[in-house]
């Protein structure tokens, strides 16, 4: 038993949790300013940027994977960017499924961030403002502070839709190994290969890393509804 | 002297109507705006502090304009040095009473550490300055947001129904609290609140606010008294019970605390009115004797 756990690649894991962080680190820097504009902005076109960030939730997969792939392949506006600085296409590369994980787990971040400022007292902000903090220094001393189970959620959120994705990283990043094959696609390479041993073993891990990500999420919200 | 001229359509609850007022408030004067809820009270606070937009005016601090629609002037709340202490208090849950109040001021020096500690002693909240808001009484958390709000030495103290969530023995030990720092500072405050009593207690001069328009201005008495009752002897009470007894009522008056049955044969008053219960100077009277 032990001898064929010893024997099993390990490598996708650290692909996906690399791809994970990255992918959670710039979603939380770009979703804050995008989930403050949409809590607080009175702005007439709003929901045309909230349907905008939603979308993801609803579309295919490979639809999503589907306009990637052109925008990012040698002849799309991105990856033709992309191959005079870099020197190598978007697509099938690293870089191409941190980009496709970002959008496509862009409401997994969003969401929660939004529903966090929405939950801040409006007279906290104001008291703060009264009390001669600038907009930037209200955010940062009061709100954000005060929405942490929000920001806990967002983040975990997207870390764990990320781990799980498939259809967009596949059809975005095709299944390079080192590169773009993260587990979820490992997994699928080794049933259609018959090999089961190591499709159970990726699976069981997914599986108990998932549910415990989860179990953290739920029991740090706990502690903070106490305090 | 503070000087506010404003003009800004609200909804109410019959629909839209014009809050329109132009008041002075004079410097260390304790001012009250009185009226019903809806009435636009609140507005004008947030007016003068910034956190609301008048369609039109003038609003000036010592001299110092602070809102001036005609010439397209709007100071944002940080820059206009007012105290505002809200409704709901708002403390910040993630901050100590000590942070709390520190918050006011600018990055931790140490005579700011030391003015913090001397406010708190001031309100007597120094043994709490390390607990949590949430982990405080209403009146406690009161303070706090009185603390925090005077710290800076505003130009103006904004309250908001500061007290209308409170106790009744409570509210009376704050109202006194607050006249006292009132007095010690020579504080200019500007106090929002439909309760008679405190009133009564704290203001130098009311505003009558109604439907957004002021019907009158006056001290205390002026205001609510008016000339139609010359006793000498009066007190202001709520009507808590109507009984009918032959001909007349007997009324159960909550005066301050104090429970009093009046007789009366008046025919409108209903349970809740406010109501001025006073006894007439006795006439003196001049008789011949043989």
């Amino acid at each position: 038993m032990l001898e064929v756990l010893k024997q099993i690649d390990y490598s996708p894991f650290l692909l996906t949790f690399k791809l994970a962080i990255i992918t959670t680190l710039f979603l939380f820097l770009i979703g804050l300013p995008i989930a403050y504009f949409l809590a607080y902005s009175k702005f007439r076109l709003k929901s045309a940027i909230e349907a905008a960030v939603a979308l993801p939730l609803v579309l295919p997969p490979s639809v999503l994977g589907f306009y990637l792939l052109l925008i990012t392949s040698k002849n799309g506006f991105l990856g033709k960017l992309w191959q005079e600085y870099f020197g190598h296409q978007l697509a099938f590369h690293f870089e191409g499924i941190v980009l496709a994980s970002i959008i496509f787990s862009f409401p997994f971040m969003v969401h929660p961030l939004t529903a966090g400022f929405r939950s801040i007292n409006k007279s906290l902000i104001e008291a703060s403002y009264t009390l001669g903090k600038s907009k930037l220094e209200t955010v940062f001393r009061v709100i954000l502070p005060n929405m942490k189970p929000a920001i806990l959620t967002g983040i975990t959120l997207s870390f764990a839709h990320t781990i799980g994705e498939f259809g967009v990283v596949l059809m975005v990043g095709g299944s390079i190994e080192g590169e773009t094959k993260v587990v979820s696609i490992a997994i699928y390479d080794a049933v259609e290969k018959i090999d089961y041993t190591t499709a159970h073993v990726y699976s069981a891990i997914l599986f108990g890393i998932s549910f415990f990500v989860l179990l953290v999420v739920y029991m740090l919200n706990k502690r903070f509804e106490v305090r | 002297m503070i000087v506010v001229r404003v003009k800004k359509e609200l909804i109410g609850q019959k629909g839209k109507f014009n809050l329109e007022v132009d008041f002075k408030v004079e410097k260390g004067e304790f001012l009250t705006i009185f009226g019903r809820s809806g009435s636009g009270k609140t507005t004008i606070l947030r007016m003068i502090a910034g956190l609301e937009k008048p369609d039109e005016g003038y609003i000036e601090f010592d001299g110092k304009v602070y809102f001036d629609s005609s010439k397209k002037i709007n100071i944002p709340p940080q820059k206009r040095n007012v105290g505002f202490v809200f409704q709901n208090y708002a403390l910040f849950p993630n901050m100590t009473v000590f942070e709390n109040v520190a918050f006011a001021l600018d990055k931790k020096k140490k005579e700011n550490i030391e003015k913090v500690e001397e406010v708190l002693k001031l309100v007597e909240l120094y043994n709490l300055k390390d607990r949590y808001p949430s982990s405080l009484s209403g009146g406690q958390q009161q303070r706090v947001a009185l603390a925090r709000a005077i710290i800076k030495n505003p130009d103006i103290l904004l309250l908001d129904e500061p007290l209308s969530a409170l106790d009744y023995s409570i509210r009376i030990k704050l109202q006194d609290e607050l006249k006292k720092i009132h007095k010690m500072f020579n504080l200019t405050t500007l106090l929002v609140s439909h309760d008679k009593p405190e009133v009564f207690k704290l203001s130098d001069r009311v505003i009558y606010l109604e439907d957004g328009k002021i019907r009158k201005v006056g001290t205390p008495r002026e205001v609510f008294i008016g000339k139609s009752i010359s006793g000498k002897f009066s007190f202001y009470g709520t009507v808590l019970d109507i009984r009918k007894s032959d001909t007349v009522k007997i009324v159960t008056v909550d005066i301050n605390g104090n429970l009093v049955e009046v007789v009366t044969t008046t025919e409108d008053l209903n349970i809740g009115d406010e109501v001025l219960v006073g006894a007439k100077a006795f006439n003196p009277i001049i008789k011949k004797i043989n």
